[in-house]
């Protein structure tokens, strides 16, 4: 593994977004749309709310925009290649497969991670700053930030495998993107459940969900280098 | 006599297929280190395919190859692209970024060392140099092409294979790319060229291959001309020949003739050093208004469209 040709790939992918306004448009709205909803909220709650407030897990629902975003934008990563006609050049170099496969799941993750660390920030600077006395502190539990902290990265990771296995097998972005949102749902379904208290969070489920997204994410990246046939990417087909 | 010099590719018996359309078939050949190939074909004859399966993209579905002296197997892959480059038809280049980043990532991908030392003199050999920081989107399809040739030869590749370089290209552009081509060539680099412009492989290649499917003929232009078609005289005169028969017929060095319009008759000959002062002298003896005595010249386009039709009225 040569972390030089990983490094490679992954400068051009971030490159790349800062000039994408479609990447920029989707790393803006996704977290927006899952920042302002719990907001708007939490905002008009009442003082009197606090106290019930501490059984509940709002700001989990913010766990959608790492569940989500990363799949829509690597969706789009190696479809998008093929179409510019960017992957052969690509894969006439010395890289390797599982090279290729790691730089374009990484590219994602990094600016997923710190965009909804950052609107998680915010989220928090803005509870802190306008909602009705009691209600911060009772939402603000330790429980529940270290599980933003956590699930975070780990379920940008299986986002993004799903939008790469996703992408290296269809043909065409749009179709690409659509499946990701729906490989996505599940995740963002789940986590939206638990953040209304449809699904209990308890310490044991965050435990058998951690384990599980450590599995699927080690997993993952096998499964997207199989998927990963050169012959088939370059001479066409499916 | 010149000494031998290394294969730096070789095919033996090699094939593919895609499913049950066969994209090449049966491909035997062997090209020495420093020579410019030429590789034609009409589109669908499996020039891509060759180059794509040479160049490890696709696995051959028979037969056996070395690129760069390296046999061709799925193990040998990253070996044998850590020692050629390929310019696909399509330049392929990130439309968002500038040409030096396009670059700077290839550079890291082959592990060049002085990736900025490289990137300044690949640029400067495709007189590129003053366009380093334009995004790539912005570029002519020539400009494109040449940033193409830029990245194939960061890596300094042993084996370079070029799709369709001039594709699309200018005159000017064209012009430019075939003195690069033929400098690289100069320099020791084995290139593999894939082209329909049959221009361009008279002037570029030592040798010649003409692909459909099948192998169809290979070896240098002049020679496949000489072994395809009978060499002849192309004789004007300025008014018809009272008597030709007279004239040519029994000359020696001339096998046959016929003619043409307006006083041009066509000799066919066996060395044409031989037989163009005995006719020289015989027209002269028959009092004939000479013109021009010419050597007719056939192209590398005749020898092509002649190896295409016979293989499609064979198929």
């Amino acid at each position: 593994m040569s972390r030089r040709r990983v490094m490679a790939i992954v400068r051009k992918e971030l490159r790349d977004y800062r000039h994408n306004r479609y990447m920029l448009v989707t790393m803006a709205v996704v977290p927006l749309v899952f920042l302002l909803q719990p907001l708007i909220a939490v905002l008009r709650l009442p003082a009197e709310a606090a106290v019930p407030l501490r059984h509940q897990h709002e700001l989990l629902y913010m766990l959608g925009i790492p569940a989500l975003a990363p799949a829509v934008i690597s969706a789009s990563s190696i479809v998008t290649e093929r179409q510019l006609g960017t992957l052969e050049p690509m894969l006439t170099t010395p890289i390797r497969r599982r090279e290729f496969v790691l730089a374009k799941a990484l590219a994602p993750l990094l600016p997923a991670v710190v965009v909804s660390y950052l609107v998680y920030g915010l989220f928090v600077v803005l509870l802190e700053l306008f909602a009705h006395a009691g209600v911060a502190p009772a939402l603000l539990q330790g429980s529940v930030i270290l599980a933003q902290l956590v699930f975070t990265p780990l379920l940008a990771l299986w986002g993004i495998w799903v939008g790469l296995a996703i992408s290296t097998w269809v043909s065409d972005v749009r179709a690409a993107q659509q499946l990701s949102v729906l490989g996505s749902l599940p995740l963002v379904a789940l986590t939206t459940m638990i953040s209304l208290n449809v699904v209990h969070a308890t310490l044991g489920l965050a435990l058998g969900c951690g384990a599980a997204l450590l599995v699927i994410d080690r997993l993952g990246g096998r499964v997207v280098s199989a998927m990963f046939d050169r012959e088939r990417l370059i001479a066409g087909g499916r | 006599m010149s000494t031998r010099r290394s294969v730096a590719l070789s095919a033996n018996n090699l094939s593919k297929q895609f499913g049950s359309r066969v994209a090449f078939d049966d491909l035997s050949f062997e090209i020495e280190a420093g020579e410019v190939f030429g590789f034609l074909g009409p589109n669908g004859a499996g020039k891509t395919t060759t180059v794509r399966t040479l160049g490890t993209l696709i696995a051959p579905s028979a037969g056996e190859a070395t690129v760069a002296g390296i046999p061709l197997t799925r193990d040998n892959g990253i070996e044998i692209r850590r020692r050629i480059a390929i310019m696909p038809e399509s330049p392929g280049l990130y439309p968002r970024l500038t040409v030096a980043e396009n670059l700077e990532c290839f550079a890291d991908l082959y592990e060049v060392a002085d990736p900025p030392g490289r990137i300044d003199r690949a640029l400067g050999a495709v007189q590129m140099a003053d366009r380093a920081h334009d995004p790539c989107g912005t570029l002519s399809k020539g400009l494109r092409q040449r940033v193409a040739l830029a990245r194939a030869l960061l890596s300094d590749p042993e084996v370079l294979f070029l799709d369709e370089p001039t594709a699309g290209l200018d005159p000017v552009a064209s012009r430019e790319v075939h003195d690069l081509i033929a400098e690289l060539g100069r320099g020791g680099v084995t290139i593999f060229l894939t082209t329909h412009r049959l221009e361009e492989a008279e002037r570029l290649c030592d040798r010649v291959a003409i692909l459909s499917t099948t192998l169809r003929t290979i070896g240098p232009p002049a020679e496949l001309r000489d072994r395809l078609f009978s060499k002849s005289l192309v004789v004007r005169t300025r008014t018809p020949l009272k008597e030709p028969r007279a004239v040519f017929d029994r000359l020696p060095g001339v096998d046959g003739w016929r003619s043409g319009p307006d006083g041009e008759y066509l000799l066919d000959v066996s060395d044409g050093r031989v037989a163009a002062p005995e006719v020289t002298r015989a027209l002269v003896a028959a009092e004939a208004d000479v013109l021009s005595i010419a050597e007719a010249q056939h192209s590398l386009e005749d020898v092509y469209l002649q190896m295409i039709d016979t293989a499609e009225a064979r198929s």
